[in-house]
């Protein structure tokens, strides 16, 4: 197969795989745009393994068979709550293999260049080592916060901003010398301590960023696989691999960017890591005016009043996800919907624990998305609901974050219940969400908590809506 | 500390400042109480109830005056008509009066209770902040005027409030026009509409027409953009003469129209606006009821007279001003539960001894005299009741604040020229295959930009994990280098094959699944 035959054929991979994003955007052309992007895989995959695989087909036959079954199985085990953690490992493996990558082209010396072309391919090697590196030890980080199996509270160490700094100096120096040793054929034991570094750095990224800025780590993790595989592209000269990796990596950075501005912080901050910073704390960033009451509920009078009301807007969160509620919440939708009462559903940008997690948790649950609205498309809305209902939010429902200006969540747009008739919250007890702040909306007059977990309570709830009819 | 609860001596009022209830929470805050004997007998509450709620029962007032380390009362204090004594006179240091005192209108008083050194709060100081609503008693009195103006109303109004048609003909509801819809026009308006008659609301203050629209009732407008009636502490301030007259106007008409107006306009030290003219009056259908909530403060209609009914031009007016005491055991009920709040605010230990702590806003409000020195009037509020449109405002202009400071107008093309100086000290060394991918590489960049901005917000997920599908092109990489003799980068070149293949097909599989979920 001739050279020109790739490279029409990388083109059309390329242009498939912008297909795929374009059609991803919009919910009836994302299936479509899944296929466009399975189409430029096989095709890019076809056409390399024809054209430029001369030897050792044994092994990438292996490495497909074995890793695609994997891949295959996982994709079908994953519980739908747990799509961030499936997501972040994912994201692991693309750092690990642009690292393999790395290395491998690092130590074959095969290519002959010099001059300025070699220092050039050196620093491209020694970039897309570290990045993959670090997206490696990032997402693994993210993984296991995600997972819960490390704790998902901030760690930040005294001074970790002049630790990033040491590091990033000590990888930039490290460059210098790996381009000099590489001049005469050695600098592996450079690349090796320059991934070390990497991967200390992006772990402590990861763990110094809190819980509730995941969303943003996820999607920043995913933007930096593919600068990743875009250095790749430029050490190999491999242009398919540089068009993916640039798409990629600003795809990624623009669900960061959104999911920023959802929470009204600046992406720089969430990078430097700590939402709630150790300095305040959760008495210092009190209720906006008054600590009243909590009043409580129990699921009968929360039955009684979803059957009196016209408008119910329905505010889901993490909540939700780990109490596997969403199917019992749409058979309550689905009640409510035969009596006549207009349900739908208020989704906050950053709820849950990464972009659009609320989304495909509502719609594993078959929840048609015709009813199911964006914050700005409801926010609105809330004085002439009857009754909303917060399930497992906390953060996203805070009124301190527009009333109380010194609150670690100040300035971030959240979902406005409290300007309904009735709030109802279901929630296991008072603590605080993930960035350690007090919800005043818990004490306003007209909320109603209905304590416990929240599968059981909207069991409770369907209940007694199945015994009132 | 003891609390005593003197007998109201104001003729015509039947209130009292304690009911049985609050006697028992009252003694669970640590408090003794004590009572005049039959003082609430004219609110149904007899002394026998008094006494099973543990409270003790005092025949003669001018103990309960000297004995007790609290006093509480509904009305100020008042010379007694029998045993001619004032009550302030008899107080002495360290007791505590709590009771409306309007100490606005009563400076003499302020003064003999300073005189006598002790303190006092006025419930009708307590700041109208929402974390004082529970111990707002003109709040929970007004409510219930506003019920009780109807009900005065349906009594004097001829007709039925509902429309029915019944075999002997068709049945008009009755149209009431609520004027000011502050907390006992809003009353009046749910009661005047659960009795099924039309109900009409006029205010100065545009905020509050969510409200009136809340209760079902139509809110008239004034063409008015420019003037807000919004006043300091959720009260209406005077208006401009324009939009007086249009007012007027919209007042006379309306006049013509509706067969009950109840009024409720008041602003704080002045005398009543006077909203319903004679001529109005006259223009209304016989049979109709003014009812006058001001009329204490000279009626917002001049033809009220204070305490009385009367008939004027075919129309009855009503000027009672002591709608409350008329529900006197509903009122003397949430009356002493206001108390109630106070106390518990005032004695947060629960151990009966109250401190009156002047850091508290609430507490610093209400208080007009502070052993013996007149405190009154209290700092303006920090909050004011209404916020005009929604608590948004506040985190506007908090954001407004941030707002970058204006740049100058051609400052965006220093990164520009910085990103293009780089760009030509690149291309001045760089071969020309490292340029050709490099403009690959920014177009590609601004391609994923353009592609992504527009992305529906439920479609995050899957579009993660596709982009992440999609980045595993990376084994690309590996496959060209699969074939090397070196053994070290075949077994690295596999293992990359093997990690991104569980990648392409897990990414893409997983899109599918749930993409296949998402329904219409």
């Amino acid at each position: 197969m001739n050279a020109g035959v790739i490279t029409v054929s990388y083109i059309g991979a390329g242009a498939l795989f912008i297909m795929a994003l374009g059609g991803l955007s919009h919910q009836e052309t994302a299936r479509r745009g899944n296929f466009y992007g399975m189409l430029g895989m096989a095709l890019a995959l076809f056409v390399t393994v024809i054209g430029l695989v001369t030897d050792n087909q044994f092994f990438l036959i292996a490495g497909i068979v074995g890793g695609g079954v994997i891949g295959w199985i996982l994709a079908q085990k994953v519980e739908m709550t747990q799509m961030p953690e499936l997501v972040a490992i994912l994201h692991s493996l693309v750092g690990l293999a642009a690292v393999c990558v790395g290395y491998a082209n690092a130590l074959d010396h095969g290519n002959s260049l010099s001059g300025v072309e070699k220092t050039i391919h050196d620093v491209e090697t020694y970039v897309g080592i570290l990045i993959g590196a670090l997206t490696f030890s990032g997402s693994v980080a993210a993984y296991l916060k995600l997972s819960g199996k490390i704790s998902g509270k901030t760690l930040q160490l005294p001074g970790r901003h002049l630790f990033n700094l040491g590091l990033l100096i000590a990888a930039i120096w490290l460059c210098g010398v790996y381009i000099e040793h590489s001049a005469i054929g050695g600098g592996i034991g450079i690349l090796l301590a320059m991934t070390l570094i990497a991967l200390i750095f992006g772990i402590h990224m990861v763990v110094a960023i809190g819980g509730a800025d995941m969303p943003v780590v996820v999607s920043m993790l995913n933007s930096y696989s593919g600068w990743a595989a875009a250095a790749m592209g430029f050490m190999l000269g491999n242009d398919l691999l540089i068009v993916v990796g640039a798409l990629v990596g600003s795809s990624g950075a623009i669900l960061s960017y959104i999911m920023c501005k959802a929470m009204n912080r600046k992406f720089i901050n969430v990078i430097m890591g700590g939402f709630g910073t150790p300095k305040i704390s959760t008495a210092g960033a009190g209720p906006a005016g008054d600590v009243g009451d909590v009043k409580s509920i129990e699921a009968q009078e929360t039955a009684d009043l979803l059957l009196n009301a016209k408008e119910v807007m329905i505010l889901p969160g993490y909540g939700m996800a780990v109490a596997q509620a969403q199917h019992v919440v749409f058979e309550i939708t689905k009640k409510l919907q035969d009596k006549g009462v207009n349900v739908r559903f208020g989704i906050h940008p950053v709820a849950g624990r990464m972009p659009g997690h609320m989304n495909v948790l509502l719609a594993e649950a078959k929840v048609p998305y015709d009813i199911v609205y964006e914050m700005d498309e409801v926010n609105d809305d809330f004085p002439s609901v009857d009754v909303s209902i917060v399930i497992g939010a906390n953060d996203i429902v805070n009124p301190a974050a527009q009333e109380v200006p010194d609150s670690p969540i100040a300035g971030m747009p959240v979902l406005k219940p409290w300007l309904g008739k009735t709030t109802i919250v279901l929630k296991r007890g008072m603590s605080t969400g993930y960035a350690g702040v007090d919800n005043p909306l818990f004490y306003k007059d007209n909320t109603r908590m209905l304590f416990g977990d929240a599968k059981d309570s909207v069991d409770a709830v369907l209940r007694s809506l199945n015994s009132d009819s | 500390m003891r609390i005593g609860i003197p007998k109201e001596i104001e003729e015509g009022e039947n209130r009292v400042a304690l009911t049985p209830d609050v006697a028992i929470q009252l003694q669970k805050l640590g408090f003794t109480v004590a009572i005049e004997s039959r003082a609430g007998e004219a609110a149904s509450f007899d002394d026998e109830h008094y006494q099973q709620a543990g409270v003790e029962i005092i025949d003669d007032p001018r103990e309960l005056w000297t004995q007790s380390d609290i006093i509480m009362k509904v009305r100020p204090p008042k010379e007694h008509p029998e045993l001619g004594f004032y009550g302030v006179e008899l107080l002495k240091q360290h007791q505590t009066l709590i009771s409306f005192l309007y100490p606005a209108q009563n400076p003499e008083m302020l003064k003999a209770l300073s005189d006598r050194g002790v303190t006092a709060l006025a419930m009708d100081s307590v700041p109208r902040i929402s974390r004082a609503q529970k111990m707002d008693a003109l709040s929970s009195m007004a409510n219930i005027a506003g019920y009780r103006a109807v009900v005065e109303a349906a009594q004097h109004f001829g007709r039925f409030f509902t429309g029915q048609i019944t075999a002997a003909g068709k049945i008009m509801p009755a149209k009431v026009l609520v004027i000011g819809a502050g907390v006992a026009g809003l009353s009046a308006i749910g009661t005047a509409k659960s009795m099924g008659a039309i109900v009409r609301a006029f205010d100065t203050r545009p905020e509050v027409k969510e409200q009136v629209e809340s209760m079902d009732a139509e809110f008239l407008m004034l063409e008015f953009d420019d003037e807000d009636g919004a006043g300091e502490g959720g009260y209406a301030k005077t208006m401009s003469p324009e939009f007086i007259k249009a007012e007027m106007d919209l007042f006379a008409a309306q006049a013509a129209e509706v067969d009950i107006i109840i009024t409720t306009a008041l602003i704080p030290g002045k005398p009543a606006p006077e909203l319903i003219t004679e001529r109005m009056v006259v223009n209304m259908k016989p049979g109709s009821v003014i009812v006058d909530l001001a009329a204490e403060a000279g009626g917002n209609c001049k033809l009220t007279e204070a305490n009385k009914v009367v008939v004027k031009h075919g129309v009855t007016l009503i000027g009672y001003t002591n709608l409350p005491s008329r529900l006197a055991a509903q009122s003397s009920q949430l009356y002493a539960t206001n108390l109630r709040h106070m106390l518990t605010d005032l004695c947060p230990e629960k151990n009966g001894i109250i401190d009156v702590n002047m850091d508290d806003e609430v507490i610093r409000g209400a208080t007009v005299v502070k052993n013996g020195e007149i405190s009154w009037p209290p700092p303006a509020p920090r909050i004011t009741v209404a916020p005009k449109e929604d608590i948004g405002i506040q985190a506007k202009e908090a954001l407004a604040k941030a707002a970058p400071k204006p740049t100058h107008p051609l400052a965006f093309l220093i990164p520009l020229v910085a990103c293009g100086l780089a760009l030509y000290g690149l291309g001045a060394v760089a071969p020309p295959a490292f340029i050709g991918h490099l403009s690959v590489f920014v177009l590609s960049c601004f391609i994923g930009y353009m592609v992504i901005w527009g992305v529906s917000h439920s479609l995050h997920t899957p579009l993660m994990s596709v982009t992440n599908a999609i980045s595993s092109i990376i084994v690309i990489g590996a496959l060209i280098q699969i074939s090397s003799d070196s053994p070290i980068v075949v077994a690295l070149s596999t293992l990359a094959v093997f990690i991104t293949s569980i990648n392409i097909v897990g990414g893409f599989a997983v899109t599918q699944r749930m993409l296949r979920m998402f329904s219409k």
